[in-house]
């Protein structure tokens, strides 16, 4: 598609001579954001003395490159248990929380679109309200809810607080309120009851949320830190990032593995996104444009 | 029981039964906590009793030192990303935007991939770059020119320059891809118009594209003022715990850690984050009312 926005003179000198330079502002620029992530990949693939000595350095050096780091992620020893039980947590609450979150916000976002009822507008009120208080400010009276409910160190203490999330019900409330309500009311002739309507026929309508959303809160999950680490207290329960903080003392840092463990950890996230891209821009974004 | 089962499926309670998780996780998970972080801040909790102690939490939070250098750390980081991460991810979305980019979409993704990397990882990546040996990426430049190495984490300027750039590897691109958004909903006829009319790409971008981009720049100001404020995890990482030489890396949320969990001081620290919430409220509204949000409804 043509872009008007910024008219210009076509395919002349001048335009090429542009187009090199706005093209290579962004080359320059990526080549920046990228190197912290590109120079963590290569110093995986080197001995953690190295990585001391040398600290982060883009250097394609083979004497000195190396798979045994992640040889010893891979390798079954006592390291490698431990950082496979904290990637298996992860992927466990992360699957969880998705779904949980998706079906939660998605109803609760179908109750306040596709009805009209006396505290509707109070209701969607109180759901931008939770946006404007930040959640540090209630982590510590949260934290003490949890204790008293016992759910201290459990997946349950984890994921409970956050699946109603009120970014996602206001994502899904835009999405459903773009729908035509007459699918309802046809649904209803034909004798279909109010929760069958909302599963069977309004929830397929709605997928391309759900894929933005899923991953959204995929993607928050599998980086979130600061909840977990209050929740969580015994190492076998840890979640990766969690754990890869753990591996940082004061006493030595364990390098190898945390590199090599940080680098593979990034990875289904980088798939997910290069998959799914366009539904991520589009969840993410959705709040900007309207307002 | 039929009678109950046609009660939950009428149309009049079904909207209820949709949002009753919601009703219950605002009881449980926000209303209930909000009013506690309150009550708590009036309190002195010990391990057994709690005691009512009115404002005392307060009052000795006004004469607290480390209190007042957090608050100055989180009022500066928010004050510069807002400066770093507005105006610069604008104009790199309507570079973006423009026709003269070629590859688009691999520039999108390499500027987003920051914001999928852990703050863990991110952190440590960024302790090694700005560590005080040689080996650091910031101490190679100072090398290079002629300027020998430098102390980044132990200093205040330096360390806060540390948390900003670390500020603006994650987030440049996030915010480039909201201005994208709002540029994307900006009518192109306006901009034939403008052509017609003879104005050039200096007075389109003042005259168009910043006024109808506004939705999308107070919402940008919205969420950056929050996560400004409420900023803890990349001075946690950067620092690798949350102590920093002189507390030049201790935020806000940073102060309510170390006395909520660290030193389990429940009270005091539920006053730190009332404070957090009233000025973080204070200048959110602030801005809306400058930016003319609340005269439309009028």
């Amino acid at each position: 598609m043509e872009n008007r926005r910024y008219s210009d003179l076509a395919h002349s000198p001048q335009r090429i001579i542009k187009s090199i330079l706005g093209t290579g502002f962004f080359v320059i620029m990526c080549a920046i954001i990228a190197f912290p992530v590109l120079a963590g990949l290569l110093a995986s693939f080197r001995p953690g003395t190295e990585l001391i000595r040398r600290g982060l350095a883009i250097d394609l050096d083979p004497r000195t490159m190396t798979l045994a780091n992640y040889k010893y992620l891979f390798g079954g020893n006592a390291d490698s248990r431990k950082y496979f039980m904290w990637y298996r947590n992860s992927l466990l609450i992360t699957l969880v929380s998705v779904l949980l979150t998706l079906l939660i916000c998605y109803f609760v976002a179908y109750g306040l679109t596709m009805y009209d009822f006396k505290f509707r507008n109070f209701l969607f009120t109180l759901v931008i309200a939770t946006m404007m208080v930040p959640f540090e400010i209630l982590m510590l009276p949260m934290y003490k809810e949890i204790i008293a409910f016992n759910l201290i160190d459990t997946y349950t203490g984890v994921i409970i607080t956050g699946v109603c999330n009120a970014s996602t019900i206001f994502f899904f409330r835009q999405y459903l309120s773009g729908l035509p309500k007459d699918l309802l009311s046809a649904a209803r002739i034909d004798g279909a009851n109010e929760y069958f309507i909302s599963i069977k026929i309004i929830l397929p309508l709605a997928k391309p949320a759900f894929a933005s959303m899923g991953i959204l809160t995929a993607m928050g999950t599998w980086n979130a830190i600061l909840w977990p680490l209050l929740v969580l207290k015994g190492a076998e329960k840890f979640t990766l990032p969690i754990g890869l903080n753990t591996l940082l003392t004061p006493y030595g840092n364990n390098y190898d593995v945390l590199i090599a463990g940080s680098m593979f950890g990034i990875l289904p996230i980088f798939i997910i996104f290069l998959i799914f891209q366009k539904y991520i821009i589009d969840g993410m974004t959705a709040g900007a444009v309207k307002g | 029981m039929k009678t109950k089962k046609n009660f939950l499926y009428s149309q009049k309670v079904a909207p209820y039964v949709f949002i009753l998780p919601f009703i219950l996780s605002f009881a449980v998970f926000w209303i209930y906590p909000l009013i506690t972080a309150f009550t708590m801040s009036f309190q002195d909790i010990g391990p057994i009793k709690k005691e009512w102690i009115g404002f005392a939490n307060y009052a000795k939070l006004l004469k607290d030192k480390v209190f007042l250098i957090s608050v100055g750390n989180s009022a500066k980081y928010m004050f510069f990303t807002l400066v770093l991460l507005i105006p610069f991810p604008m104009l790199f979305a309507v570079l973006m935007d423009s026709n003269i980019v070629r590859a688009k979409g691999v520039w999108k993704a390499i500027l987003y991939m920051p914001a999928l990397t852990s703050v863990v990882i991110s952190g440590t990546l960024f302790r090694l770059m700005f560590t005080e040996y040689k080996t650091g990426q910031m101490n190679l430049i100072t090398q290079a020119l002629g300027l020998g190495t430098y102390k980044w984490l132990k200093n205040g300027w330096s360390g806060m320059l540390a948390l900003l750039i670390l500020a603006c590897w994650r987030w440049t691109g996030v915010n480039m891809l909201y201005f994208l958004s709002g540029l994307k909903a900006i009518d192109t006829s306006l901009y034939e118009a403008a052509d017609i009319d003879g104005a050039t790409a200096r007075q389109k971008f003042l005259y168009v594209t910043l006024p109808l981009l506004k939705p999308t720049t107070i919402y940008v100001l919205t969420i950056s003022v929050y996560a400004g404020l409420a900023m803890f995890l990349e001075s946690y990482m950067l620092w690798a715990g949350n102590s920093s030489p002189n507390n030049i890396g201790l935020t806000i949320v940073g102060y309510l850690y170390k006395r909520g969990i660290e030193k389990n001081n429940m009270g005091y620290a539920c006053a730190v984050g009332v404070v957090l919430l009233i000025v973080a409220l204070i200048i959110n509204f602030a801005q809306l009312i400058l930016n003319g949000t609340f005269k439309k409804e009028e």
